[in-house]
């Protein structure tokens, strides 16, 4: 892993400054994103993960801003780029998919219509050219009889046939970084499993590098090459996605792996973990988890919260589970 | 879509017959019409004969589809005040009127989607913001102080526009129209800013709440996100989106002009049909009363009907299944 | 940062009312505008003690004060008035205090006269459903497709028709009332109707339902408090309307007599004097009925922002 990755998070911070002091959803968040990876960001709603996904492309909406750290696209710092510069940099060379395909197709535009659009304003190819790679898009990510789609409105495909169109929206001026805020969420479970199939196999066949965002460690299962567990907007573990599942570090992934029905893990009972995330505004000192933590110490309530690289190991945590059991399998 | 058409087409005739009820019942019962018909020099066969000939003998059903017939047919009676037939005033009175609305809603339209438009896309703007503070004031000043105002520095101060009256007129036949003399033209201006100013900011703070909760949709956050440029999304994404629901509302707008120009004929003198009908309500002249009533209705109810067809047109969803807004 | 979640649940009511008074007291518009009603309220209330002068009592009355411009001594009486008279030497401060008593007992009595029957209406439309509902809701359909102005009028039209003429003047105040209040009425039920519906099937009103409420009992204790914001919001601007609609009424000649004038009757009778220079005549009691609308509006919008962050 000598080369740049393509997305690179340092020490990221996010504050929204309220009436009753300053919130941080997302605090001093870390990772990288390979060409042909897929990262996926897993925790609870209110986590920070969706947070992370808009700080990379831009999209915090006020008065939600980047008071720290940096984001590298390719080597290139791109967390202080604003308007015109910012503008060429989405959709070209990253793109986004959102949570609901209803919602996020314009409705009194052709699918058509909003593709060449997309792929005028970044390529700069004439009309036919535009609409021949248009109906290419969406050959690729598979709806049928794409050249006499194209001209038909998002109310007239079904809801996972939207989602295709979404993606192919969000890859047709190819860019080296796809970030997904929750792809399936909307969708029937026959169809999630083919949305992400297509996602893998877009990552692997053009080498994007896919940021996944999901409360579903489920779909973090079946598609993410890594993981970043977030808790109340902190990064709670990073790893391979292998070790994160079968043996957990940190007390939270742990509990969110016992709640998670997984067919690859054979466990009897899902449990829960007790109590809830707290709110942003009202953070215990410490570690934010160890309210709800089995194998809490003093230590953990007290002085700045753990780090990963504190830790020493995959997990931001004082006493991390031992690599070699793990609570799923008791 | 031909079901939900032949549906509000019997909407809205059930409309008009509420309101031909209403109007009727003016006749009836708002004093006693044989008592308003003659003059104080009348006999009891007078009396006898104009009952008979008003048909008041009959029952209230018959009576009500007796007045219907004639309603249809534009027989009004005869204005109380006047003397003459109330249609025949109306029809002299309405080119005014109706050349008033227009230009007003030119204006109110125009002004209204631009400035809406513009208040909503440059939201934190100085411009915008003062914008927004004299929309209010606009909305809380009546109508007949903004025509006082404007009467006050352009006529008395300035002496640029006249105050009253409608100028030169050029009679077509079936039509008298101000738009063909430079005074009519002059007449003009003061009266249809007076009367398109107040619908102007209605539809231009209809028109920046829309847009300002269309910017907030999905859609837009995935074009700026794909790195559309903000003028297409503004115009191209947001705009269209914004106009489906603007459209209905602002058709029932337009549609008031025609009877907020009571208002400013009034401060005007403009000799349409607005004033003629302030001067019936203050002489309790029923007939034109109750025939202004059922003419604006018809009109109310026909914009009405052409907004619902706009909107098959503008939003592409509703020509295949019937579903509604978003 | 850590005291938000201190604060027990039970007392969202007291939140509440602290976040809308926060927001009160953080919008400088909503103070001023706040502060300009209450003074001009109280200047209408107290008119009679207020006013230097009684303008509708004929034996104080001297024509030869007629006029007088603002803050002069009259040229043939030597009497002084703060703000000029009209022809007939009615002192133009007293007119306007007087005047404003009744453009504001016309607003308030036709907001409320709106509000009772709207609320009623859409309580029981809401409540019984099925055809009482579908007649209520025609009526304020139909009449929806016409502007509140232009009901009015038809109203007082009828009205005017329908009181004999000896007693047009003394009623005209109530017809007034009567006609706002009647083309007002539709936004409340509307509103009110839409909670309703939806209150109607939670299980607390189900609950009372069972311990054997009546209906009334239910529509009351119940439902109302849950309709109360809305309801007020509505009400603050339609007393803007309202006072406008008295006012445009009043000066198209169908409404307030000149015997008894509002505000409205002053600015149609001042117009006159427009052209030739008595300007005070009409400037004051138009710059007075802006105050009043305007610092209502300006409330009111802050309310329906303060009760409803959302549309922002």
């Amino acid at each position: 892993m000598t080369k740049t990755p393509v997305l690179s998070v340092r020490d990221l911070i996010v504050e929204i400054p309220t009436r009753r002091g300053v919130l941080r959803p997302v605090d001093r968040v870390s990772y990288d994103i390979h060409s042909g990876q897929i990262l996926g960001v897993v925790g609870e709603s209110g986590a920070g993960k969706s947070m992370t996904g808009n700080a990379v492309i831009g999209l915090l909406d006020r008065p939600a801003r980047i008071t720290s750290g940096e984001i590298l696209l390719s080597g290139e710092p791109i967390h202080q780029l604003q308007g015109e510069p910012l503008r060429r940099l989405r959709g070209k060379r990253m793109g986004m998919i959102f949570q609901d395909p209803l919602t996020s197709l314009n409705p009194l535009l052709t699918v058509g219509e909003q593709l060449t659009e997309t792929i005028q304003e970044h390529l700069g190819l004439s009309n036919a050219d535009a609409r021949n790679r248009a109906i290419a898009a969406l050959e690729e990510v598979g709806i049928p009889a794409a050249r006499q789609r194209i001209d038909s409105y998002p109310h007239e495909f079904s809801g996972g046939m939207r989602q295709r169109v979404v993606i192919a929206l969000a890859l047709c001026a190819e860019p080296e970084l796809i970030i997904a805020d929750e792809p399936t969420t909307a969708l029937d479970v026959s169809v999630q499993a083919q949305i992400i199939a297509l996602l893998k196999r877009l990552c692997r066949e053009r080498g994007v590098a896919v940021m996944l965002v999901t409360h579903d460690m489920g779909v973090i299962a079946e598609a993410a090459d890594r993981v970043a567990v977030m808790y109340a907007g902190r990064l709670a573990e990073l790893g391979a996605v292998r070790d994160v599942v079968m043996s957990p570090s940190h007390p939270y992934t742990a509990g969110l792996m016992a709640s998670t029905p997984l067919a690859s893990i054979g466990q009897k009972r899902l449990r829960q973990i007790p109590g809830s995330m707290p709110r942003l505004g009202a953070l215990p000192d410490g570690c934010a988890f160890h309210p709800r933590c089995e194998r809490a110490t003093d230590q953990c309530k007290t002085g700045g919260s753990p780090t990963i690289a504190s830790g020493g190991g995959r997990a931001a945590c004082i006493h991390p589970l031992p690599a070699a059991k793990s609570e799923v399998t008791q | 879509m031909l079901a939900y058409m032949i549906r509000r087409v019997f909407q809205s005739v059930i409309v008009l017959l509420v309101v031909g009820l209403v109007a009727f019942s003016m006749f009836r019962f708002v004093g006693d019409p044989v008592d308003n018909m003659l003059g104080q020099e009348r006999t009891q066969a007078d009396i006898e004969r104009l009952r008979e000939q008003l048909g008041l003998d009959e029952n209230f059903v018959v009576q009500y589809w007796r007045f219907l017939e004639q309603a249809v047919q534009g027989n009004f009676g005869l204005s109380y005040r006047q003397g003459r037939p109330v249609a025949d005033i109306l029809v002299e009175r309405l080119p005014a009127t109706l050349e008033l609305a227009l230009v007003s809603g030119l204006i109110a339209l125009i002004g209204g989607i631009a400035l809406g438009i513009f208040t909503a896309i440059r939201k934190r703007g100085i411009a915008a913001n003062l914008i927004m503070t004299g929309s209010l004031i606009g909305v809380s000043l009546p109508t007949f102080l903004i025509g006082i105002v404007l009467i006050y520095v352009f006529s008395v101060e300035l002496g640029w526009l006249p105050s009253f009256g409608r100028g030169e007129v050029t009679d077509l036949g079936w039509w008298t129209t101000g738009f063909l003399t430079v005074s009519g033209l002059k007449a003009l201006i003061l009266p249809a800013i007076t009367l398109g100013l107040y619908q102007m900011t209605l539809i231009m703070r209809l028109v920046r709440t829309e847009m300002l909760e269309v910017l907030r949709m999905d859609y837009i956050r995935f074009a700026r996100a794909r790195g559309i440029r903000q003028r297409s999304i503004h115009f191209r994404h947001a705009l269209k989106n914004t106009l489906v629901p603007v459209i209905t509302i602002t058709g029932l707008q337009l549609g008031s002009i025609i009877a907020f120009a009571i208002i400013t004929e009034t401060v005007f003198q403009w000799p349409g049909v607005g004033l003629l009908f302030i001067n019936a309500v203050q002489f309790v002249d029923i007939p034109v009363m109750a025939a202004y009533l059922m003419m604006i209705s018809v009109m109310f109810v026909g914009i009405n009907l052409i907004v619902d067809m706009l909107y098959f047109a503008i939003d592409p969803r509703l020509r295949v299944d019937r579903k509604g807004g978003h | 940062m850590s005291d938000i979640s201190t604060k027990p649940p039970s007392r969202m009511r007291s939140i509440w009312d602290s976040d809308l008074a926060y927001s009160f007291r953080r919008s400088p518009v909503a103070l001023v505008s706040a502060l300009v009603v209450l003074v001009l309220v109280l200047c209408a209330v107290f008119a009679a003690f207020l006013a230097p002068h009684d303008p509708f009592n004929p034996a104080t009355l001297n024509l030869m004060n007629g006029f007088t411009p603002p803050n002069t001594n009259n040229a043939f009486t030597g009497d002084y008035f703060v703000l000029g008279t009209d022809d007939q030497g009615r002192d133009v401060l007293s007119t306007i205090l007087y005047g404003m008593r009744i453009s504001l007992f016309v607003g308030f009595a036709a907001v409320l006269l709106a509000m009772i029957l709207g609320v009623f209406l859409g309580l029981l439309a809401g409540y019984a459903g099925g055809w009482t509902d579908t007649v209520i809701m025609r009526v304020a359909d139909v009449q929806l497709t016409f502007p509140a102005i232009l009901v009015a009028m038809l109203i007082f039209g009828i009205a005017k028709g329908i009181t004999p003429p000896e007693y047009r003047d003394q009623m005209a105040i109530w017809v007034l009332v009567l006609a706002i209040g009647l083309s007002d009425w539709v936004q409340f039920a509307r509103v009110v109707r839409g909670a309703t519906l939806v209150e109607k099937n939670k299980e607390y009103v189900q609950a009372a339902k069972l311990i054997g409420r009546s209906p009334l009992a239910i529509m009351i204790k119940h439902i109302l408090p849950n309709v109360l914001n809305p309801v007020l919001v509505i009400a603050t601007i339609s007393l803007a309307l309202a006072i406008i609609a008295e006012a445009t009424l009043s000066f198209l000649g169908v409404g307030a007599p000149p015997t008894k004038p509002s505000l409205g009757t002053l600015i149609r009778i001042g117009q006159e004097f427009m052209f030739s220079g008595e300007w005070w005549i009409l400037f004051f009691p138009a710059a007075t009925l802006l105050a009043l609308a305007l610092s209502i509006n300006l409330l009111g919008d802050w309310l329906r922002d303060a009760l409803n962050p959302r549309l922002r």
